[in-house]
């Protein structure tokens, strides 16, 4: 008799995406555990309750734990949505524009140091304005749009006297300025299953922030651009968000690798988390077989 | 129905149907984010801050 499949998924917060993974997962009659990130531990050397689950959802509000955990996971030989590569290169902004730049793939121009000086005379070359984006962060929080070298000054000695070590990293990227709105589109595997705009007057135009999503149509240039940046991100099921510049066609911003379908759903219908749990299905049973 | 009181404000809080452990309510009074905990009986706890490597 054939063994049921069992599936975990790895959560902080119960937020609405959970809730519709969690009853996709109970529609289908599979046999799945909540793992709340603050409860569980690893004992590296036991990694037998771990290789019950045939696959792991990772939907971790926090890239260190979550990261870590699929580190752990994928070496346990437990089969990850998504692998710990793919989420290390989507967390580190600064990898995911590495990855997209080796790939040849459109994107806004990056310059990096590691000193507040050497960020200003990079800076200085890109030209102004342009963005500060902290290489690890979300929801658009600590971007700063540095329009003169007086603002750059200050902003690169508060994070090297204010900031964490990672903040020492100083990663700048071309402003563009976009028709107030980008793009984000899911892909699982494959497919690019759904795409909205995101409205805002705001510069930064993420739903996190208060931006209106409205449904935006998968043209072939957009489709061939989605796939790209998520196979050079390793694939699985990730959210690419995409700038419009007038003269260069799509950019890509970055890639989310744990991706909020709160607007995303009910706005395009698509079953965004049903289509997760189909894709972590397939996985579990790939190691099942 | 289940009631919550919040430990911030002492606000009365009823929870929607289909409520789960681990989701976040807001607190109509006073706006706090409150988490969750239990359900029978329900209970709530102020929500942890966000950090700074949380988003997606």
């Amino acid at each position: 008799m054939q063994r049921r499949l069992k599936i975990g998924v790895l959560y902080s917060r119960v937020r609405v995406e959970e809730k519709w993974i969690f009853s996709a997962l109970e529609k289908r009659g599979v046999d799945f555990d909540r793992l709340d990130d603050r409860a569980i531990h690893f004992d590296l050397e036991n990694p037998a309750p771990w290789q019950e689950y045939d696959a792991v959802i990772e939907r971790s509000i926090s890239y260190n734990s979550g990261l870590y955990a699929l580190r752990i996971l994928n070496a346990f030989g437990v089969p990850t949505v998504n692998t710990a590569a793919v989420a290390e290169a989507c967390g580190d902004k600064l990898t995911t524009s590495t990855l997209l730049a080796k790939a040849s793939l459109p994107q806004p121009r990056n310059v990096v140091a590691f000193t507040p000086e050497s960020a200003l005379e990079a800076l200085e070359e890109l030209g102004y304005p342009a963005v500060v984006k902290p290489v690890v962060g979300s929801w658009g929080r600590l971007l700063a749009k540095v329009n003169d070298r007086d603002a750059a000054e200050a902003i690169f000695e508060h994070k090297a006297t204010l900031g964490s070590t990672q903040h020492q990293v100083f990663y700048v990227q071309e402003y563009i300025d976009k028709p107030g709105r980008d793009i984000r589109a899911i892909v699982i595997g494959d497919r690019v299953l759904t795409a909205m705009y995101r409205k805002s007057e705001h510069w930064i135009t993420n739903t996190a922030r208060g931006g209106e999503g409205e449904l935006c149509p998968i043209t072939p240039e957009i489709e061939s651009i989605c796939l790209g940046a998520a196979q050079a991100m390793g694939g699985g099921v990730l959210a690419i968000d995409l700038i419009e510049h007038s003269d260069r066609g799509y950019l890509i911003n970055e890639v989310n690798h744990t991706m909020e379908f709160h607007t995303m759903q009910p706005l395009s219908g698509v079953d965004v988390a049903g289509e997760i749990v189909e894709y972590a299905m397939n996985l579990a049973k790939e190691r099942a077989s | 129905m289940s009631t919550v009181t919040c430990p911030e404000c002492a606000a009365e809080i009823t929870l929607e149907a289909g409520t789960e452990v681990g989701e976040i309510i807001v607190c109509s009074d006073c706006g706090v984010d409150l988490e969750i905990t239990a359900l029978e009986p329900a209970a709530v706890q102020l929500a942890p801050m966000e950090q700074e490597d949380w988003g997606e």
